[in-house]
C-alpha cells in the first residue's frame, strides 16, 4: 500500500493506481475526455492535469497515467492547474463549439466562451474530438485494432485502413459505445439493404438476463455477439462480476446419468411467422407476434408495460388476428387451442389500459375450458369486435399529413362482406408447431410422431401419457397443443406413473423372449448377426448359439429365420401362429 | 366362364395381415378408434415385429385359403427392435419370386410400413388390397 495526500485528504491505495483512480477513491473529482475503465490510460485530452509536488518542486502531470508514489502530494485545484485547463478547455471549446460533451465540461469548469477563434472549427454537433477512445477501445478490448489515427498536428483524425470497410471489423460497436459525441455510428448493410429489418421491441447487450422471471434468473452470453468469443479480448463483464462467476472457457458438456424412467417435456415452438409474407410480419412496424405483444405488457419489459406503438404513440385500434398457420390446410391442420383464450386476454388488457378500439378475427371462437366462456361473454359486454373470417392481408397505408397506419383486408363472414379495416398495431396468433428438433429425440427414445410431428402416446384416451417405449412418458406440448391446466393435469399425471414404478421397486419385464433348443441347435450362427440388441452369442465349446435373456427384447427376427426352427419365441411360437392361421381361415 | 364371374361378384376375399405390435397393429387400432372403415375382409394375427414374419406363415396362409398375405411394419429407420424391418423387406423380395414359381401372383403379397400414427393409411391400404384382391380374384392354387 502506498500513502500520498490528494488536496490534502490523506489516502492509502494500491501501488500502480493512477493519480486519476486514487482520487477517484477520495471523491475527488478530476475532469478527463478520453478515458475510460475499459482502456489503458492515454493521456491525450490533457483534461486531467493536476499538479504533483515532492519536496520543494511541483510539476504539472495527467492523472490518468500517472501512478502514485509513496508520499506524493497532490494538488487538483490549484491556480496552476486551473489555468491550465481553462486554456486547454478554451481551446477544445474553439475547435468543436457545438459538441454536446464538450460544452458540458466546459460549463463544468465554468467556461462559456473561449477567448480565441479557432481556425479549424468544426461546427457538427457529432464532430470528433480526437479523444482517441475508440482506437484504444478496438486494440485494448476488442482485440482488433481496426481503427487507427492518420496524419498530424491539427490534420488528425481517426479513419479506418484505406479509408475502407475493414475485413477484420466484426462489428461488434464498442467504438461507437464509447464515443462521447455520437461521431462513430454502427451501420449494418443487411439492414440497409433491407435483408434484416429492425422489429424487435428492444435491443440488449451481449450478456443479458433472458427475462426477469427467468429460472434460474442468471445472464446468459450470446456467443455469436459476444466480443470474446469472436476474438478472445474484451472480458468487461469478468472485469465487473465481483464475485467471479463469468468463465468464458465453460463449454457444454455431455452427462451420463442413469435412469430407470424418463419423461419427455419438451415444449413447442411457435411457426415462424415470416412463412406468410402477407400478414407483414418482419416487414411492417407494428405487426407483432403474440410472444412479442405479451412482452410488451410486461410491467419489466421494453415498455414498461405500457402499449404503445412503434413511435411511442398510444394505438387508436388494434386487431388480433387467429389461426396463423393453425386450422389452415397448407401449414397445420390442427388447432392450436391456446390462441382463442389469449387473444381474448389481449383484447381486455388492452380495454384495461387504453381506449382502443380492439377487434378479433377468427374463424371460430373455441372457448373450451371451465369458465372461459364466461370470460368470452364478458369481452362482448366489454365491446370487442368480433369479426368472423380470414383476414387476407395485412398492408400499410400512407395519408399525406397523418402517420403511417395498417389496414386489415378481411372476409367478414357473418355479414357476409369484405372488409377493410384501418389498424394501428396488429397482433398475429402463430401456430403451435413441435420443436424442429423432435424427430431426432424421437429417434433417441425410439418414439412415435403423429403425421403432425408432436410425440405419440401409446393410447389417445386410455394412456395419453405412455409411449410405446416403456419407461419414457410425454407431457404437455410434446404431446400436442394444450394450454396450462392441461399440460399440469398431464405431467401431474405421468410424474404419478412414474413414481408408482419406482415405488414399486422392481419392473415386470415382458415375458416374450426367444429361446434356442439347445440340443436341436446345430450351430450354423446364422442368427447371430440378425439380433440387432447382441443378444445371440456363439459358445465355442458347445457348438451351438445361446441367447441372453436380459439383452433379448422377444421381436423374434431370430425365430424366424433359424433353418432348423429350434429358436421359439415365448407367446409367439411357430405351432401358435399357425394356429392362429388356422383358425382364422377356418371359415 | 359365366360361372367364374358369378363367383367373382360374389367373392369376398380372405386376407391374412401380419401385423407388428408397435406400428401397423397400434395404427390399425387407431383407425378403428376414430372410426375410419376399413376393409373388413382383413384378419389380423399380431407379431412382435415384422421381421418375426417366416416365410412359411405366408405360405401356409396361402394354402389355408388366404386370398392375399399383407405384412405391416414400421417405416424403415423406425423400427421398435432398430432393424427388423429390414430383414423383413429382404425376406418378402426373396418370397414374391417364390410365390411365382407356386404359380401364386405376387401381388397377393404385400408390404406395407404403416406407423402407429397412420390409422388413415391403414384404412386406405386394407381398402385398395381388398378392390385388388377382387380384380384378381379367388386364388386357386394348382395341385
Amino acid at each position: 500500500m502506498i500513502k500520498l495526500t490528494i488536496d490534502g485528504k490523506q489516502l492509502e491505495v494500491f501501488e500502480d493506481t493512477s493519480i486519476l483512480k486514487a482520487a477517484e477513491k477520495a471523491g475527488i473529482w478530476i475532469p478527463t475526455m478520453c478515458h475510460c475503465d475499459y482502456i489503458e490510460p492515454y493521456g491525450v485530452c490533457r483534461l486531467c492535469s493536476v499538479e504533483v509536488v515532492k519536496g520543494k518542486r511541483s510539476r504539472i502531470v495527467t492523472a490518468c497515467n500517472y501512478p502514485v508514489r509513496e508520499g506524493l502530494t497532490v494538488r487538483t485545484n490549484s491556480e496552476r492547474v486551473k489555468w491550465i485547463r481553462k486554456i486547454i478547455m478554451e481551446l477544445m471549446l474553439s475547435r468543436w463549439p457545438n459538441v454536446p460533451a464538450v460544452k458540458e465540461m466546459a460549463e463544468q469548469l465554468g467556461i462559456s466562451k473561449p477567448r480565441f477563434e479557432s481556425k479549424e472549427k468544426d461546427e457538427a454537433e457529432d464532430a470528433c474530438i480526437l479523444c482517441g477512445m475508440c482506437v484504444n477501445v478496438c486494440n485494448d478490448l476488442v482485440g482488433k485494432g481496426v481503427l487507427g489515427f492518420s496524419k498530424m498536428g491539427i490534420e488528425r483524425e481517426v479513419v479506418l485502413p484505406y479509408n475502407e470497410r475493414s475485413e477484420e471489423c466484426i462489428a461488434c460497436g464498442a467504438c461507437a459505445y464509447v464515443c462521447p459525441t455520437k461521431h462513430i455510428k454502427v451501420k449494418s448493410l443487411e439492414y440497409e439493404r433491407g435483408a434484416i429489418q429492425d422489429w424487435s421491441l428492444a435491443s440488449k447487450t451481449a450478456i443479458y438476463v433472458p427475462t426477469m422471471q427467468a429460472v434460474p434468473r442468471v445472464p446468459t452470453i450470446d456467443e455469436a455477439s459476444c466480443i470474446n468469443k469472436q476474438t478472445g479480448g474484451c472480458k468487461a463483464c469478468q472485469t465487473y462480476c465481483e464475485p467471479g462467476a463469468i468463465n468464458y472457457d465453460m463449454k457444454d458438456e455431455e452427462i451420463e446419468v442413469e435412469v430407470g424412467q424418463i419423461l419427455i417435456t419438451t415444449g413447442y415452438q411457435l411457426m415462424d411467422l415470416t412463412k406468410m409474407p402477407q400478414f407483414g410480419y418482419g416487414r411492417l412496424d407494428n405487426v407483432y407476434s403474440s410472444l412479442d405483444f405479451e412482452h410488451m405488457l410486461n410491467s419489466t419489459g421494453p415498455t414498461n408495460g405500457t402499449i404503445q406503438c412503434k413511435d411511442g404513440s398510444v394505438p387508436r385500434a388494434v386487431g388480433i388476428i387467429h389461426c396463423i398457420g393453425s386450422r389452415d390446410e397448407n401449414y397445420h391442420k390442427y388447432c392450436s387451442r391456446v390462441c382463442c383464450m389469449y387473444a381474448l386476454k389481449f383484447a381486455h388488457l388492452i380495454k384495461d389500459r387504453t381506449t382502443a378500439e380492439v377487434y378479433q378475427f377468427y374463424i371460430d371462437m373455441r372457448a373450451f375450458g371451465k369458465g372461459y366462456e364466461e370470460f368470452y361473454k364478458r369481452l362482448l359486454d366489454e365491446g370487442v369486435n368480433m369479426i368472423r373470417g380470414k383476414v387476407g392481408e395485412v398492408t400499410e397505408c400512407r395519408v399525406d399529413g397523418e402517420k403511417p397506419f395498417l389496414k386489415v383486408a378481411c372476409e367478414d363472414t357473418l355479414i357476409g362482406k369484405f372488409r377493410e379495416i384501418p389498424l394501428d398495431m396488429v397482433i398475429l396468433c402463430p401456430a403451435i408447431e413441435s420443436n424442429a428438433d423432435s424427430s431426432d429425440l424421437k429417434k433417441i427414445f425410439s418414439i412415435s410422431q403423429s403425421p403432425d410431428k408432436f410425440f405419440l402416446e401409446r393410447h389417445p384416451k386410455l394412456d395419453p401419457m405412455s409411449t410405446m417405449t416403456d419407461g419414457i412418458f410425454i407431457a404437455g406440448c410434446a404431446q400436442g397443443p394444450k394450454d396450462i391446466p392441461d399440460s399440469v393435469a398431464q405431467a401431474s399425471g405421468a410424474a404419478a406413473k412414474i413414481l408408482s414404478l419406482i415405488s414399486v421397486g422392481e419392473v415386470a419385464v415382458d415375458p416374450i423372449k426367444a429361446e434356442i433348443v439347445e440340443e436341436r441347435c446345430s450351430g450354423c450362427r446364422i442368427c447371430n448377426n440378425l439380433c440387432p440388441y447382441g443378444a445371440i452369442s456363439y459358445i465355442d465349446e458347445k457348438k451351438i448359439s445361446f441367447i441372453n435373456d436380459m439383452l433379448c427384447k422377444g421381436c423374434g427376427t431370430c425365430v424366424a429365420a433359424c433353418p432348423s426352427s429350434v429358436i421359439t419365441g415365448k407367446g409367439f411360437t411357430d405351432a401358435q401362429i399357425m394356429a392362429e392361421i388356422e383358425g382364422l381361415l377356418a371359415i | 366362364m359365366e360361372t367364374q364371374i358369378k363367383s367373382k361378384e360374389n367373392f369376398n376375399p380372405r386376407i391374412v395381415a401380419f401385423l407388428c405390435n408397435w406400428c401397423t397393429y397400434t395404427g390399425a387400432d387407431l383407425a378403428g378408434v376414430a372410426r375410419m372403415k376399413s376393409s373388413p375382409s382383413v384378419r389380423v394375427i399380431r407379431t412382435m415385429c415384422s421381421g418375426r414374419v417366416d416365410p412359411t406363415f405366408v405360405l401356409k396362409a396361402f394354402k389355408m385359403g388366404a386370398d392375399g398375405v399383407m405384412i405391416g411394419g414400421c417405416h424403415i429407420g423406425d423400427c421398435h427392435y432398430s432393424e427388423g424391418n429390414f430383414k423383413t423387406l429382404r425376406r418378402v423380395e426373396f418370397l414374391k419370386i417364390m410365390l411365382k414359381d407356386f404359380g401364386i401372383d405376387p401381388k397377393r403379397l404385400r408390404l406395407e410400413w404403416i406407423s402407429a400414427s397412420e390409422g388413415d393409411k391403414y384404412a386406405h391400404v386394407t381398402n385398395e388390397f381388398e378392390k385388388e384382391l377382387r380384380e384378381l380374384g379367388p386364388l386357386v392354387l394348382q395341385e
